[in-house]
């Protein structure tokens, strides 16, 4: 400590002295003297006592009329020291705000600097920034917009993002890359914290892309990863253009600027392998595609620095996730030995935790490291040993199962961190309940975990080991065994010591007491219940287990001596304050005197027929209807309640009382819960621990088994090294043996070392053989192990969870008879109100919800990248001509909505494969579809031989998408198919017309395919991703992916009612949201005007106009209506859109705005 | 990325930017959880921590940690690589950057942070192109923008 004050102060002069401007002399110092002495005061008290001064002096000073902004901002700095230290300032943050909104651009600096340090999300100061951020988004000083772009990208509010939504996307094409990039950014938390709202920008994403500085598009990379995480099948078009970027990185074509320690991009690189290993994943062609720069990487991170093993460890990763190619495998195979063998700590981690993520594909790669992996278990440094753990947990199989536990174990005993103990206490568990080899073992595991873990264990351990007694396995014998042991190692412990016991195993303890006693012969229920009785006397016994204790002692409570206990319980807890234990006493204390009684509320049944269960409660009918003849209110379900709720409100509501010039769209929907959500989450919490996830299972993170067993595997097993595995005993015989003796070959160590050393590796040896026992020939025998020794081992596995404890368990509330809920279910309910609750908060509108498209609207070349000849995106060292198309994609993005620009468009490009087709398709549509409103045929894909464009054809009933294949070459594409599918649509093809029975296309023509679309929920743009497959002339199977983008009004139909109804409609339908429209205002009839362009554009039924205001009212296709109330409102439409379907009018308003906007 | 610290080895904190909202009273219970695990690690140790579900990868330069919180399916090794790119930019701009530096220029610390960590993501690894950025926002104070733009022209 001394030396750095030391330090300090001795340096304090020399640097107040040094203040290189003179202006602002007072600024460093007052912090420095702040800073000093801080620095000099030794105790909390005396620092808290000198803050809470430098505070209240702040306060005073900010809150003076005379303080200038130069002053303000050196407070500004000050205040953010003291928040820094852990002292509230909340005073400031309202300055800080003022002061980037008034300071000059160095003051203004600070103060976005304090606000983002200040505030998050959605504190509602922010909101108050909004207009400063645009007047710097539109301010010549190309720093204030720097800083502005900066602080959108760090902290924004989710509602506000509208306002600045034009300014920030038009910053995309600004000459300065550093603004591109920023905007690019400021995008990206757009995309994260409310991705709807960007929908419509995904083509400018693509150009970011295409941008011709590197920085702009790494930047673009961010949203790339974003989106593919999500869903990959909408990018696979780009592959090709990502392949080529990495390819031109690591080929290092990138300006020297971007080279981290002379290795290119590195983050990069490792960006687009991540983008990679998605988009690969199972996808047999695209990774075909990914091969050779896979290839390439690895082969020139040949550097000993950190960040060539940063690359190589990414490069390995994806190699494991996309589709398997032996020679790249092997060659990952070797780094990851590198990794696992280097000196180095921070590489054995990563080798440890990269083995982990492979070692479920390809066993055998633990297996020839596993000397390694033992002495890390041994490592001093925890975090290793718990990685190594972990790699453990994926490795165990029925023969090792015992000693990975046992080392599990050992680390739950030592371990101090919560988070951990909850952790390896589920694996255990997990380990236990999968793979325990005989029924004391699983016991004793049990109840060891139990105590070890105790009462921060997840709930549904003790629920699903109890269902797991009560619901007992294939064999009924072994089922009474199990019981049986738990009962004994009960009673033992009891007797020992029991008040060391946790809740939640006392819990269990009663439970299983209460149920199963009786199968112990010459074990009293008397003797029973004065193990039990002292609990209740027990300080840390909490009233719940409590009930536990005493529901178990009520169900043994048959026989004399049972009465005197219980009425000695009774005497001794009466007078508790306790309403429920002293319930419980007394139910226990009548039912002990009462046999008959007993009998007739607990049946003692083996426990195996299920209770029937009336979940409609029909029992209750004559009730309801008496209730009902006395004039009682009809029962309503809470969302009913609540929707009506909901409408008296709207009713009681001025209608435009409140309009705001912003957009208010998502604020109300979230604001309020719609029926739709409000009955899902009921739906979800009445379910069972199915739902709840458990923390302890296996993380594969999305890695499926690619390998299959004719795959890698088999191909390695060829190997002279693995060979020695195959020649493991069969698995026959391992069962036989019982598994004991140690018969996985174990790798020769490297000369062992003379003395004794020797001892020690020999201990090594014996663990290792135990570790590893059984994954040799899993890895090469997999299917004839699985075949034999599951069914013995099998007894342990968790049976499909039911709703509930099914079976007949007597319920220990055994007060009513038959629809009292046993605790266990009720625990169990109990149980999923806590960890459903992620899973209910995942239910509302997820970020999934919206499906991302490539602007439809905008069918430019970059954008129908689907096309093999679209150019890659371009690094500064392409061929000028390439950058070609994007400029003029630029000019079309604006308001391209017919196809002739774009043709014109196209022709601007070098390559234009399309040009003459879509003109000559239109004679192709079928006579029914003629004369019918369609959008423009456009391309979808092409290859060699064929070309598929499409539209989409609106009936009065339906939207069909008809596709056109033109077969350009002479011979026939045999055996065409077309699939195709989309989140947001139903796609049904419509049968018909004599071309499509037979799947072929003739040379020269065009085949026509109908598709009819239901949206299944509205969204802004919905896509459509597709794969054509043929045969080629020759044989070759030949496939085309493509994807086809819609908007919102392909779906939309007017609706015509009459005024009447209509207002009836108006109040049947509840989510609505309000916002002001900009109104064709040059028109000689604004609002007569503006209306009939929204009917023209977007198909809606004006249906009255009268004086300022206008109704109008369209539907959904085969979906809900939507109907929209206009009035004016000084200089603007002031709407009001109300459906039953929550993002109807959201998604309406959007095109609304668009088809105003558009001229 | 989570979160990013610095702090003296006495577990002073010097800087803190928080990438995802997190509320005060957790950001209170992670420094005091942070300073306390990464001062507990004894030397020849690796520079990974596990903290909740989340990876903490920290490393010491002279007096200070850099400790960063990052996901656990991201790449350790990177967000090294990161911190020490952060040092790199601090040495850029301070020249021979030492703890005193950061303790009373905090705020140019978090600039140049801003401009090489935005929202939780990598914005420019080019040391120059930071470098340049800082310098034109700098040169604000002489209110000279011709000055300004011809720098900003160099970016």
């Amino acid at each position: 400590m001394s030396d750095v004050v030391e330090r300090t102060l001795t340096a304090l002069p020399s640097l107040l002295s040094s203040d290189p401007s003179p202006g602002r002399p007072s600024s460093t110092s007052k912090l420095g003297t702040l800073i000093r002495g801080i620095t000099e005061l030794t105790s909390k008290h005396d620092e808290e006592k000198l803050i809470q001064r430098e505070l209240v002096s702040i306060k005073e000073q900010v809150s003076s009329p005379n303080t200038t902004m130069r002053q303000m901002k050196e407070l500004m700095v000050r205040a953010v020291y003291c928040e820094m230290l852990g002292y509230e300032a909340s005073f400031s943050y309202i300055h800080a705000i003022k002061l980037a909104q008034q300071g000059t651009a160095l003051d203004k600096r600070v103060g976005y600097l304090a606000v983002s340090l200040f505030l998050n999300e959605s504190h509602e100061l922010l909101l108050l920034l909004v207009n400063t951020v645009l007047k710097d988004l539109q301010s010549t000083n190309l720093i204030e917009v720097c800083m502005a772009l900066t602080v959108v990208g760090q902290v924004f509010p989710k509602d506000m993002i509208p306002a600045i939504l034009p300014m920030v996307e038009e910053k995309l094409n600004h000459p300065k890359e550093i603004i591109r990039r920023k905007a690019v950014l400021a995008l990206y938390k757009f995309y994260l914290i409310a991705p709807n709202q960007v929908q419509h920008i995904h083509s400018k994403f693509r150009k970011a892309l295409c941008d011709k500085d590197p920085g702009v598009m790494s930047a673009s990379l961010h949203i790339y990863l974003e989106m593919v995480t999500e869903k990959p099948e909408s990018y696979k078009d780009l592959v090709v253009s990502f392949v080529t970027i990495l390819k031109q990185v690591v080929g290092g074509k990138l300006p020297i600027d971007f080279n981290y320690h002379s290795v290119p991009a590195p983050w990069l690189q490792i960006q687009l392998l991540r983008i990679l290993s998605l988009l690969g994943k199972n996808d047999r062609s695209t990774s075909e595609m990914m091969y050779e720069v896979l290839d390439e990487s690895l082969r020139r991170a040949e550097m000993n620095h950190n960040i060539t093993y940063a690359i190589l460890f990414e490069c390995v990763k994806t190699i494991y996730t996309i589709h398997p190619k032996a020679e790249l495998l092997e060659k990952a195979a070797k780094c990851i030995g590198n990794f696992v063998l280097s000196p180095k700590i921070n590489l054995k981690y990563l080798g440890l935790k990269a083995l982990t993520y492979v070692v479920q594909q390809d066993a055998n790669l633990a297996l020839q490291h596993q000397m390694t992996i033992i002495e890390c278990l041994d490592h001093a440094d925890l975090i290793i040993k718990r990685e190594t753990l972990e790699l453990l947990f994926r490795i165990t199989n029925g023969q090792n199962v015992k000693v990975i536990v046992e080392k599990l174990l050992e680390f739950l005993r030592h371990s101090k961190d919560d988070y951990v103990t909850i952790d390896l206490g589920g694996k255990v568990t997990e380990l236990a309940e999968k793979y325990a080899p005989d029924n004391s073992w699983f016991i004793r595991t049990m109840n060891t975990v139990f105590l070890l873990v105790g009462d921060q264990m997840q709930p549904d351990i003790p629920n699903s080991f109890l269902r797991l007694l009560s619901e007992g396995f294939e064999s009924a014998e072994e089922d009474q065994q199990l019981r049986l042991l738990a009962v004994d190692s009960y009673v033992s412990l009891l007797q020992e010591q029991p008040a060391r016991l946790p809740q939640r195993f006392l819990q269990v303890i009663s439970w299983v007491l209460g149920e199963y006693s009786s199968v112990k012969e010459g074990l009293e229920p008397a003797t029973v219940l004065r193990l039990l009785a002292p609990l209740l006397d027990l300080r840390h016994c909490s009233s719940e287990t409590k009930s536990w204790v005493l529901a178990a002692m009520t169900k043994l409570s048959a026989g004399p001596a049972c009465l005197s206990v219980a009425q000695e319980l009774a005497e001794r807890h009466g007078g508790s304050l306790d309403t429920t234990l002293r319930q419980r006493l007394h139910e226990l204390q009548h039912l002990a005197s009462d046999g008959e009684l007993l009998r007739r509320v607990l049946p003692c049944s083996d426990g195996l027929e299920p209770l029937e269960v009336d979940s409609t409660l029909s029992f209750l009918d004559g009730f309801v209807s008496e209730a009902l003849a006395a004039g009682a209110a009809p029962y309503k379900p809470p969302h009913q309640r609540q929707e009506e709720l909901a409408q008296e409100k709207a009713l009681s509501v001025e209608p435009y009382g409140l309009s705001l010039p912003l957009s208010l769209s998502s604020s109300s929907i979230a604001g309020r819960l719609s029926p739709t959500v409000l009955s899902m989450s009921s739906g979800l919490s009445g379910n069972s621990t199915e739902l709840s996830p458990k923390g302890g299972a296996l993380r594969l993170e999305g890695v499926t088994r690619v390998w299959g067993k004719e795959g890698y595997l088999a191909k390695a097993a060829l190997k002279p090294e693995e060979a020695a595995k195959t020649e493991v005993p069969c698995p026959l015989s391992v069962l036989q043996e019982g598994g004991s003796a140690p018969r996985t070959p174990v790798v020769s160590l490297p000369a062992p070392a003379p003395g004794p050393s020797l001892q020690a590796e020999r201990e090594k040896q014996q663990l290792a053989s135990c570790l590893f026992m059984g994954l040799g020939s899993q890895g090469a025998a997999g299917p004839c192990l699985m075949g034999k020794a599951e069914p013995t081992r099998h007894g342990f596995r968790k049976k499909v969870k039911g709703q509930g404890s099914s079976s007949g368990a007597r319920g220990p509330s055994g007060d009513s008879a038959s629809s009292s809920p046993s605790p266990l279910s009720a625990q169990s309910a109990m149980d999923n109100l806590l960890c459903s609750s992620p899973l209910d908060s995942g239910s509302t509108p997820s970020p999934a919800d919206s499906a991302p498209s490539p602007a439809d609207s905008a069918p430019s070349p970059a954008d129908s990248a689907t096309s093999p000849a679209d150019p890659a995106p371009h690094l500064p060292h392409d061929l000028p001509a390439n950058n070609r198309p994007c400029d003029a994609q630029e000019d079309l993005t604006e308001d391209t909505d017919t196809s002739e620009t774009v043709v014109e468009g196209n022709s601007v490009a070098v390559v234009d494969p399309y040009d003459p087709e879509p003109l000559c398709l239109s004679p192709h549509l079928p006579e029914e579809l003629c004369g019918l409103p369609r959008s423009e045929i456009r391309p979808l894909c092409r290859d060699a031989s064929l070309v598929l464009s499409a539209c989409c054809v609106r009936t009065d009933h339906s939207s069909l998408l008809v596709v056109f294949v033109s077969n350009a070459s002479d011979s026939a594409a045999r055996r065409f198919a077309l699939q195709m599918t989309s989140g947001d649509l139903e796609v049904s093809r419509v049968r018909g017309g004599p071309e499509e029975e037979e799947e072929h296309v003739e040379g020269h023509s065009v085949a026509v395919y109908q598709y009819s679309l239901v949206p299944t929920r509205p969204s802004v743009h919905m896509e459509l991703a597709g794969r054509a497959s043929y045969q080629r002339p020759d044989g070759e199977p030949q496939s085309t992916p493509f994807s086809y983008g819609l908007s919102l009004p392909d779906f939309i139909r007017p609706l015509s009612v009459s005024t009447e109804e209509y207002g009836r409609l108006w109040l049947a339908s509840s989510n609505d949201i309000k916002q002001n429209l900009a109104l064709l205002s040059q028109e000689p009839d604004p609002l007569r005007a503006t209306l009939h362009r929204l009917r023209d554009r977007l198909q809606l039924n004006v249906v009255d106009i009268i004086a300022s205001e206008g109704i109008v009212a369209c539907q959904l296709l085969q979906g809900p209506p939507c109907l929209m109330h206009c009035r004016l409102n000084a200089g603007c439409l002031a709407v009001w859109l109300r459906s039953s379907l929550p993002e109807l009018p959201d998604c309406l308003l959007y095109h609304c705005q668009r088809a105003l906007a558009q001229h | 990325m989570h979160f990013l610290l610095l702090f003296s080895r006495q577990g002073r904190l010097r800087l803190q930017k928080w990438f995802t909202p997190t509320p005060e009273r957790e950001k209170k219970k992670i420094i005091r959880d942070m300073t306390a695990m990464v001062l507990a690690r004894k030397p020849k140790t690796c520079n990974f921590l596990h903290w909740m579900d989340l990876k903490v990868v920290y490393k010491r330069y002279a007096s200070l940690f850099f400790c960063l919180a990052i996901d656990d399916q991201e790449n350790e090794l990177l967000a090294l690589e990161i911190l020490h790119r952060y040092v790199e930019l601090l040495d850029k701009y301070f020249g021979n950057v030492c703890e005193l530096d950061i303790i009373f220029n905090f705020e140019k610390a978090y600039f140049i942070l801003d401009e090489f960590l935005i929202g939780g993501e990598v914005q420019e690894t080019s040391k120059q192109t930071v470098a340049r950025c800082i310098e034109a926002s700098d040169m604000l104070q002489e209110v000279n923008v011709f000055n300004v733009l011809s720098t900003l022209a160099c970016c």
